[in-house]
């Protein structure tokens, strides 16, 4: 018996394969199979699994994806000081290697928990699913994954989260979201960080930048930010008590393209086309 | 490189359908790839020769059918076609559209051969071989 692929006749199917059933016997031993499967239908499983987990505890999971360097790490070392009095925080660190970001939050008495991923490019939500077995949900209220550093493979993965955050800071360019447009495509919120520099940066337009987003059919608000100025950190903790006092309502949030509600589920069960 | 963890899935996923039909070898592969599920099909082709390994897909074919983007403008009522970095209504330029297809990534049809016969073990995957 094998567990990963389910390899198992159960009494939902078993009357495909019985005698006289359409795969019992064909003339030349072929058959031609319709499925309707996502290919990301595992990790989706476990993602949908997460998210009833977190909301079960009444946790909001905000995922940060950026390029590397892009300033993720300081983000939250900006922000937890500016609402600790009011939210009770935890966070996971996705690092191909090192400890290094996770000691930082810890520094500032915040659980982490650093998921090392080896040589993958992104966390999916198995990782994910690991690391909440090591946080105390019910003592928390806001969870901040910090996914690996960059621009193309965590867009693909839901991990059971409420909101996806992209950075991109001021040095990388405007035209970011045109060149990658599947992760900008799925933010519920576009942050230009490093935002102090934009004095000294003359090829950096914040309208540009923003209009590449809603080039992607993406309303997501687009914010300046910098976390050497208090004054450019408001609005994204405005948006932030937003999206608490949302989870407070009981409001439902679901990253922009989260395949939650779509069509195609897990337990999608082939039918024959023809045989 | 997340084409790996997507080819995995697949193949897992196709297996699982094998074994539901008692076929002990998949022949094709078919899957639907939208211009926006942020997949390479190049990538996923390759990819798929290491997944497939050592589970009855060791054999497959992959064929890959390219989704375009398509938009449905809710402002002037037209279906259009765009770019992955425009999905814009080519009619009016109206940006607050609805993708009608281009995100989709599934397993779309496999087909199957040696059905039925009595063999254990239709689908090991390298992780449950001994």
């Amino acid at each position: 018996m094998c567990d990963t692929c389910g390899c198992t006749i159960t009494p939902g199917n078993a009357h495909l394969v019985a005698a006289g059933g359409p795969h019992a016997h064909t003339t030349d031993g072929r058959a031609t199979v319709d499925v309707l499967a996502n290919l990301l239908a595992e990790n989706d499983h476990m993602a949908r699994h997460n998210r009833q987990k977190l909301e079960r505890h009444g946790v909001l999971a905000v995922n940060l994806m950026s390029s590397p360097g892009s300033g993720k790490t300081s983000l939250l070392e900006a922000t937890i000081p500016a609402v600790r009095d009011r939210l009770a925080m935890a966070v996971i660190e996705g690092d191909l290697a090192t400890q290094n970001d996770a000691e930082r939050i810890r520094r500032l008495g915040i659980p982490a928990v650093q998921i090392t991923t080896g040589q993958a490019c992104h966390l999916d939500a198995h990782m994910v699913h690991d690391a909440l077995h090591r946080i105390d949900l019910e003592s928390i209220d806001l969870l901040f994954i910090e996914n690996v550093g960059n621009l193309v493979c965590p867009a693909s993965f839901d991990l059971g989260h409420h909101l996806n955050v992209a950075l991109l800071s001021v040095t990388e360019g405007d035209d970011k979201p045109a060149k990658y447009p599947v992760m900008f495509r799925g933010a519920d919120l576009v942050l230009l960080t490093k935002a102090d520099l934009l004095g000294v940066i003359d090829d950096f337009d914040t309208a540009r930048a923003e209009a590449h987003v809603r080039s992607l059919a993406n309303p997501a608000p687009v914010m300046p930010v910098s976390t050497r100025r208090a004054d450019m950190l408001r609005g994204w903790l405005a948006w932030l008590d937003e999206r608490m006092a949302a989870r407070q309502m009981g409001l439902v949030q679901r990253p922009r393209i989260a395949r939650d509600s779509g069509a195609l589920a897990h337990e999608t069960l082939a039918h024959v086309a023809h045989v | 490189m997340h084409e790996l963890s997507i080819a995995e899935g697949l193949v897992a996923e196709a297996c699982r359908v094998a074994a539901q039909h008692r076929a002990r070898r998949i022949d094709t592969v078919f899957v639907k790839a939208g211009a926006l599920s942020g997949v390479e099909p190049p990538l996923l082709q390759r990819a798929f020769t290491v997944a497939r390994a050592g589970t009855v897909a060791r054999d497959a074919r992959l064929l890959i059918e390219l989704g375009p983007v398509e938009v449905f403008c809710p402002q002037c009522g037209a279906v259009s076609g765009a770019a992955v970095n425009r999905i814009v209504c080519q009619a009016c330029g109206n940006w607050r559209v609805e993708i009608v297809s281009g995100e989709e990534l599934i397993l779309s049809r496999l087909e199957l051969s040696e059905i039925g016969e009595e063999r254990e073990q239709p689908c090991v995957t390298p992780a449950d071989a001994p």
